[in-house]
């Protein structure tokens, strides 16, 4: 029931972006959604579409399955452009249909945002598509580490972070368990009146709580009696490595950047 | 009620990168009033095939016929909630369904949901409640208060009040001390005798196999391997241990005793009383020639 989502889902495969250091690919993701708000005209906005394409390219990831999973996602981008088309009213009217009126600028802007919204969208799908879960937070917690000094509790955040991470799947796979036994009840999940929909999401919800605390004791039980004491002086199973591709990609970034700097009006 | 599975093929997430086939070419017959164990190992597409016997899962190839209601690939299915209501299901750990605030509201739940009215739920509530061996006093408390066992035994009162024609039993004593285990069989066994139930049982355990099936399927690598009677099925064991699955304790002692005494049995015997006799039997034959 839940087999579309693609959201903080990770699909093994063999590709240059797959390969990255975690932590490259972050500022990677950190600088271009900085630097997306450069662009402000066609030949910059070309410049962004090029290069998010290209690392879609590099990604490897079946365009087929993308184009699933972001079509939810799709509707707001257009809902976007919507707006923008119905309540910019600068510049020369384009199109009138009664009382509604198009004008010049909403058109422009409309195009512009819902495509900066849409690479947005399509770039962090890919940091989460081809980096684990635990080399996302192993890359945060390398790069918020200097934090530490401000008594910023970097271990403990990168933890809950990648406790979360992990019990995604598991959640799902029961909620998707529970949806059925209540189905196999007599609950109509998909179907009936919008006020019996909403009631019937209280015998997925009850359950799912009851069994979540109840895993997360477990868990805290398990972790003591192997002996997990906290961020002191622990060691690392996983050693990040940075390679010419990491430093290669951010020059990259850092060539377009300039280039958007330049060429923006 | 019949149903009847026919060259169903199920493929989870298809068409995306974590496609996987499931099961491939099941057909299996269960007619009315059948005693049906499945058994496989992990992973062996039992609970793929079990879902499907109420329409939780919509074949991607074949058919499922459930009663007149016949369920194809690739076709919209609408209105299954009397299937659903005839074929009841007991998921593994049925306790994690549990969600009402008395043992009561969660029984008739299932009920109420099928258009029952509500006296009948309740007397409906209290007969299941009865069957699943707990007493009257607990349907006031909350189902989060009880053991879980109790917990257990609630939630498969829950099924039971939809009074199905079909019930399916998900490894239902998953967990439980023997004891308890021993008195759930029964009492499933029990009711298929008595309301001629038509019961699925999907286990690991080869003994319930042979003490509560008539009808055995062996499912391996998403594929029906094997199907028969029980005696047909243990008839081979040999052939049952070459796939990894085990044999009835009573069924290894028939062959120890006979590599040890050098002779066969007219036939695989599955129960304590009837190899005792019959070995007595053999024996005494023995001693007259």
């Amino acid at each position: 029931m839940m087999e579309k989502m693609i959201f903080g889902r990770y699909v093994p495969a063999d590709s240059v972006l797959h390969k990255m250091d975690p932590r490259s690919k972050l500022i990677l993701i950190f600088l271009f959604v900085c630097i997306i708000f450069l662009a402000n005209n066609v030949v910059t906005y070309a410049l962004i579409g090029i290069y998010t394409f290209l690392m879609l390219g590099l990604s490897r990831i079946p365009i087929r399955f993308l184009y699933g999973g972001l079509k939810p996602v799709l509707w707001l981008v257009l809902f976007t452009l919507v707006l923008q088309l119905l309540f910019t009213k600068q510049g020369a009217v384009i199109f009138e249909l009664g009382p509604v009126k198009i004008y010049e600028e909403g058109l422009r802007q409309g195009i512009f945002i819902s495509l900066r919204f849409f690479f947005l969208i399509l770039m962090t799908s890919l940091l989460t598509l081809t980096t684990t879960p635990i080399e996302i937070t192993d890359g945060l917690e390398t790069l918020l580490h200097p934090l530490k000094k401000v008594r910023f509790p970097v271990h403990e955040m990168a933890l809950m972070m990648s406790i979360s991470l992990r019990f995604i799947p598991t959640l799902m796979e029961e909620t998707d368990k529970i949806m059925k036994a209540q189905i196999a009840r007599g609950v109509e999940f998909a179907s009936g009146p919008f006020k019996e929909r909403i009631k019937a999401v209280i015998p997925l919800l009850i359950p799912l709580f009851v069994s979540s605390f109840k895993r997360a004791e477990e868990l805290a039980i398990a972790m003591e009696a192997r002996g997990y004491r906290g961020g002191e002086g622990r060691t690392k199973y996983r050693q990040l490595s940075w390679h010419m591709a990491d430093s290669l990609q951010l020059m990259i970034l850092v060539v377009l950047s300039v280039l958007l700097f330049l060429l923006r009006s | 009620m019949d149903i009847s599975l026919s060259h169903v093929e199920y493929r989870y997430q298809a068409n995306t990168p974590f496609e996987r086939l499931a099961i491939q070419d099941v057909s299996i017959d269960i007619p009315s009033g059948t005693y049906l164990a499945l058994i496989g190992h992990t992973g062996s597409g039992k609970s793929t095939v079990l879902q499907h016997l109420n329409a939780l899962l919509q074949p991607t190839d074949g058919m499922v016929k459930i009663g007149d209601n016949e369920i194809k690939a690739k076709q919209k299915n609408k209105n299954l909630k009397p299937v659903r209501q005839k074929v009841g299901i007991v998921f593994q750990f049925p306790e994690h369904q549990l969600f009402e605030e008395t043992v009561e509201k969660d029984i008739i739940f299932g009920p109420l949901n099928f258009g029952v009215t509500e006296e009948e739920a309740k007397r409906r509530a209290r007969v299941a409640l009865k069957q699943v061996g707990l007493s009257e006093e607990i349907l006031q408390k909350s189902p989060f208060d009880l053991s879980g066992g109790q917990m257990r035994r609630v939630a498969i009162a829950g099924v039971l009040a939809m009074e199905p024609e079909v019930i399916v039993l998900d490894e239902p004593t998953a967990g439980l001390d023997p004891r308890g285990r021993k008195e759930i069989m029964d009492m499933f066994y029990q009711l298929h005798q008595d309301r001629g139930l038509s019961t699925i049982l999907v286990t690991h355990s080869m003994e319930d196999a042979a003490r509560y099936a008539d009808q055995i399927v062996i499912m391996q690598q998403g594929k029906v391997a094997k199907k028969g009677s029980p005696e047909e099925i243990f008839s081979s064991p040999v052939e049952l241990v070459q796939m990894g699955l085990d044999v009835p304790e009573v069924v290894r002692f028939q062959l120890k005793v006979e590599e040890k005494m050098g002779m066969k049995l007219d036939r695989i015997y599955l129960s304590i009383d009837e190899l005792s006799s019959a070995v007595s039997d053999f024996l005494s034959r023995g001693v007259r020639s």
